[in-house]
């Protein structure tokens, strides 16, 4: 029998949501473990994708198809390719961690914040799987309140509602522009091919003229830029990330940025190709940009969560500078380094989250000799913090190799001026582990800090082996994404080709 | 001299009349049993109601004129009968407890209530500009009676003295704009015959035109849109809340039902001269309205506000002059009255003993002490905001497509930023029920059955027909296909 699995992950939250409804808002434990079960449950309906998707096609697996406003074009159309597969497991794969890793930590509300955080898997999973550009934009919307409330309601107290504002009003204010691009899109695609319709897959290669896919690529690339975030926009992530509640940063930095690089992917560049092509200088100068002062930045923090915050901000500009190369190296290496950063970036939120929870500071200079203390923790830093500095047989070096590359066949001085900010990533983080882990212990309150707990250890295990696994045979993984890169750099090609050839067009003739 | 009057089918003013004699009848029993006000009038009204929405529903798809040629009878006005009676049934049911503490349970709220919906049902009928007018007369006085039914509350003296003098100046624009439009067609006022009558004589197109700005003014009026939005503030707040929401939503869509119908109907012709001038209103309103309510402190006041912005958003259907503008229109007035009264109830149940709980921050900590009454406000506010998956969204939706459909990309992007705007205030109530501790104990919240059902009813509606809007969407095509120019 063919079970509809997107619909399926979509849903099950959801109806873990009622579940959660009904249970007594009393009981801790019971609710927690009601939602870690829905979790691994979504995670276990997660692997079929992962063991059925066919390797050597570019086209949509696992698709649905339903009408929803016929008269106005719109369906429930799901599907995945090599681009939204492992961003989907990586969400099923995370959430149950951060079930697990809300323990101890959230203690007032449980209730409420287990229905958020089982509503926020809900509206991931529906972004990345919508093909159906009304259905996307529902669920982009739709997953910003759960988030808005992780902040707002379970964040640190003395600015999380500044915070959750901001994050809120950010975001809209890209989407909004993206809903009028979408509208616009909708009624051109209507036009000239007589069918309204919200149909992603029908608008891919329309042939839009160059001056409405400048704007309408602006519009899309603005909201999705926001989300990354690209450089000038990023003033959100750092409050966003440091006042909410270690869960909801370990999902905001691994799940939520990643909705803007897909965006660009699954969007931007395939539907506004020629202008995609056009504003590579534009987003590749940004992204280095945000790859020198995100590290910049974090070198200067004083406060864990910020700093990881701003590495965000580097970690993504690679990840942008990838994908507008254009190239398949370039491209598969941004890919796996949007999984990479969930994990990686998801692992340090996780370790700063714990020692939060037992020092209640995250500030730098309150630490200092954790090796002494928490032997396991500081392990289990140490190989997070080489993985995100991508350092050789961890997940980031794979990455950040194939981006260089990918750059360096481009265009040299961007990949020369990307290649610095390895060095920089390098200086902030082992800067801040030396001064964190290493050393004596300065601090009396750290002498008696208790390593981690057996949960604790637990929700690293397979975060280390996926560290591990990726920085050792990434093919795994590149397999998967492969036939769509190809497709994708063929397609971007194409439409190169076709500009240079329009361009011209009209010099001969005027010769 | 023998006078001849003309045939007509009581059946076309059916739901009107049902409603009439349901008030009649309240009327009455108030005045005749001796037990006075233990008569069920809020049972008796939805009764009404209800067989009045039968035979709405029975009349659709008829087509025509009656009385006369005075009155359509057509999807588009049935539509709005619908809008109407479901919220006057809203308004109704949210009234009863609301009204006992203030010990003004009367027959005659009922009454006025029931003579109210009947005027907007003529409005959103008439055939004719003095049927338009009688129907906003109808209306408008038992509004203006409604607004101040808490004699001994000089905020209610206000807010009804206020409506009666700007509201009858703006009647007089209006009359005086159809005198106007009388002379300019040669002596006809029916609607039908105005577009033709209207082109025959050029030469008498400065007065059109004059005509159609007064209309302008007079309808601008009714539907609180900027610069004529200056009493809805003061009369919003000083309003019984359950009469404050009975005006945002009905008042404002039988305005709207008699703007679309004239403005489509009879100045289609003239397009070019009434888009560029709404546009300018719709742009002014949304700003107005928003921008002012983000420092509001009082929730009545800043729902007044929200309902100019809204006011706002639906001129932008107006300017698109298309179908799907006309579409979008109904939506937006049908999802519109279900969140807005849904709303007001919150406002209701908040408020408590004599509104003593109006400011924004009683709302501090709702969302733990009352999770389900908190849960219900924070949809409301998520849907007025325009946030999917609920019906504020798919009506934004609809109104800037229509925008961009008929080449008002402008438009549509000044409207999205205004929501964006909006977004601030909706959302600060949500942050003060959820991420603010109470200031004081709100102590209990008496859930009387009446709101509560209104409650559960029109947040289910909100999802409904935010996720399933397709059969709505039908239907109010259908409503639509009497404008053959759109």
């Amino acid at each position: 029998m063919h079970l509809p699995i997107l619909s399926i992950l979509i849903f099950l939250p959801l109806l873990g949501v009622g579940l959660l409804l009904l249970l007594d808002r009393k009981n801790h434990q019971v609710l927690k473990g009601a939602a870690f079960g829905i979790s691994l449950l979504e995670l276990a309906f997660s692997l079929p994708l992962w063991f059925r998707f066919d390797n050597g096609t570019a086209a949509m697996q696992f698709v649905e198809r339903h009408s929803w406003i016929p008269s106005y074009g719109v369906s429930y159309h799901l599907g995945v390719d090599g681009f939204s597969l492992l961003l989907i497991l990586l969400t099923t794969f995370l959430t149950p961690l951060c079930v697990l890793a809300t323990w101890t930590d959230i203690q007032t509300h449980v209730k409420e914040f287990m229905i958020c955080l089982l509503a926020l898997m809900s509206g991931m999973i529906g972004v990345f799987a919508s093909l159906d550009l009304f259905l996307f934009y529902v669920f982009w919307e739709v997953m910003l309140i759960p988030m808005y409330l992780l902040i707002g309601v379970w964040g640190n107290p003395a600015r999380r509602v500044y915070a959750a504002i901001k994050f809120f009003l950010f975001t809209m204010f890209g989407s909004v522009l993206m809903l009028v691009a979408i509208l616009v899109l909708y009624f051109y695609c209507g036009k000239t091919t007589g069918v309204y319709s919200f149909d992603l897959l029908r608008m891919y290669g329309l042939p839009i003229p160059f001056h409405l896919q400048y704007w309408m690529f602006l519009a899309f690339g603005l909201a999705f830029a926001i989300k990354v975030p690209m450089f000038p926009f990023h003033t959100w992530l750092p409050d966003a990330h440091t006042e909410a509640p270690t869960v909801g940063s370990v999902i905001l930095a691994a799940v939520l940025l990643k909705m803007g690089t897909y965006g660009f992917l699954r969007f931007n560049m395939p539907l506004f190709p020629q202008a995609a092509h056009y504003f590579v200088p534009l987003f590749s100068i940004l992204a280095i940009i945000g790859i020198i002062y995100g590290a910049l930045v974090s070198m200067m923090q004083k406060d864990l969560k910020r700093l990881i915050a701003f590495s965000s901000v580097s970690h993504l500009g690679f990840v942008m500078l990838g994908l507008f190369t254009f190239t398949i190296t370039g491209l598969q290496g941004g890919l796996i380094q949007m999984i990479n950063h969930g994990i990686s970036t998801g692992a340090l939120f996780l370790l700063v989250g714990m020692i939060y929870e037992r020092r209640h500071t995250r500030m730098i200079a309150e630490f200092g000799g954790l090796a002494t203390p928490m032997p396991i923790f500081a392990t289990i830093f140490m190989i997070v913090t080489l993985s995100s500095i991508a350092v050789p047989g961890t997940n980031g070096f794979v990455g950040e190799f194939l981006i260089l590359l990918g750059t360096f066949k481009s265009n040299i001085l961007y990949g020369v001026l990307a290649a610095t900010g390895v060095i920089f990533s390098a200086c902030y983080m082992l800067w801040m582990f030396q001064r964190v882990v290493w050393g004596e212990v300065t601090n009396v309150k750290n002498r008696e800090l208790t390593d981690l707990s057996l949960r604790e250890i637990a929700i690293f295990v397979p975060v280390l082996l996926f560290i591990l696994w990726i920085g050792v045979y990434p093919n795994t993984f590149l397999n998967k994404t492969k036939a769509t890169s190809d497709n994708f750099v063929a397609m971007m090609e194409k439409a190169q080709a076709r500009q240079v050839a329009q361009s011209q067009v009209p010099k001969g003739e005027a010769l | 001299m023998t006078l001849t009057i003309p045939g007509f089918h009581l059946y076309s003013i059916g739901p009107e009349l049902i409603l009439t004699i349901t008030a009649i009848v309240i009327l009455l029993l108030d005045a005749l049993s001796p037990s006075g006000r233990k008569a069920h009038f809020p049972q008796l009204s939805l009764l009404g109601l209800a067989a009045a929405a039968v035979m709405t529903v029975f009349m659709w798809g008829i087509r025509g004129t009656d009385f006369a040629r005075m009155i359509y009878v057509d999807n588009f006005s049935l539509f709005f009968y619908l809008i109407f009676i479901l919220g006057t049934a809203l308004t109704v049911m949210i009234s009863r407890q609301y009204l006992e503490d203030y010990g003004k349970n009367l027959g005659e709220y009922y009454a006025l209530l029931l003579f109210a919906t009947v005027g907007m049902m003529l409005m959103a009928a008439s055939a004719h500009l003095i049927m338009l007018f009688l129907g906003l007369e109808v209306m408008s006085i038992a509004v203006y009676v409604l607004a101040g039914l808490f004699r001994e509350d000089p905020r209610s003296n206000e807010a009804s003295l206020k409506y009666l003098i700007l509201g009858s100046f703006s009647s007089a624009f209006l009359l005086f704009g159809m005198a106007f439009l009388y002379g300019a067609a040669g002596g006809t006022l029916y609607l039908d015959d105005l577009p033709k009558a209207l082109m025959g004589h050029t030469f008498m197109q400065p007065l059109t035109l004059l005509a159609m700005a007064l209309l302008l003014v007079g309808f601008g009026f009714k539907v609180a849109s900027a610069p004529f939005h200056m009493w809805t503030p003061d009369v919003y707040e000083g309003a019984p809340t359950s009469v404050t929401a009975f005006m945002a939503v009905g008042v404002k869509a039988a305005a709207f039902a008699a703007f679309a119908r004239v403005f489509f109907l009879v100045f289609l012709a003239m397009k070019p001269d009434w888009t560029m001038l709404l546009w300018i209103m719709a742009v002014a309103t949304m700003t107005v309205g928003n921008v002012t309510a983000l420092v509001q402190t009082n929730i009545k006041r800043m729902l007044a506000y929200s309902s100019i912005a809204h006011a706002g958003y639906l001129l932008v259907a107006l300017v698109a002059a298309s179908q799907l503008g006309a579409v979008s229109l109904l939506y937006y007035l049908l999802a519109y009255t279900l969140m807005n009264l849904g709303a007001f109830g919150v406002v209701i149940l908040v408020g408590r003993k004599k509104d003593s709980y109006l400011n924004i921050y009683d709302y501090s900590g709702l969302g733990f002490q009352h999770p389900a009454l908190a849960a219900s406000m924070a949809l409301f506010m998520f849907a007025l905001a325009g946030m999917p998956p609920t019906a504020g969204f798919v009506g934004k939706f609809y109104i800037f497509s229509a925008a961009v459909q008929s080449g008002y990309i402008w438009l549509a992007i000044i409207g999205v930023m205004n929501s964006l705007v909006s977004m601030y205030y909706y959302l600060r109530i949500t942050v003060l029920m959820y991420m603010k501790p109470a200031e004081a104990d709100l102590g209990p919240v008496t859930f009387s059955p009446g709101v509560t059902t209104v409650l559960a009813a029109t947040a289910a509606g909100v999802l409904l027909i935010g996720i399933f809007p397709g059969y709505l969407y039908d239907l109010a095509v259908n409503a639509v296909k009497i404008f053959p120019g759109l």
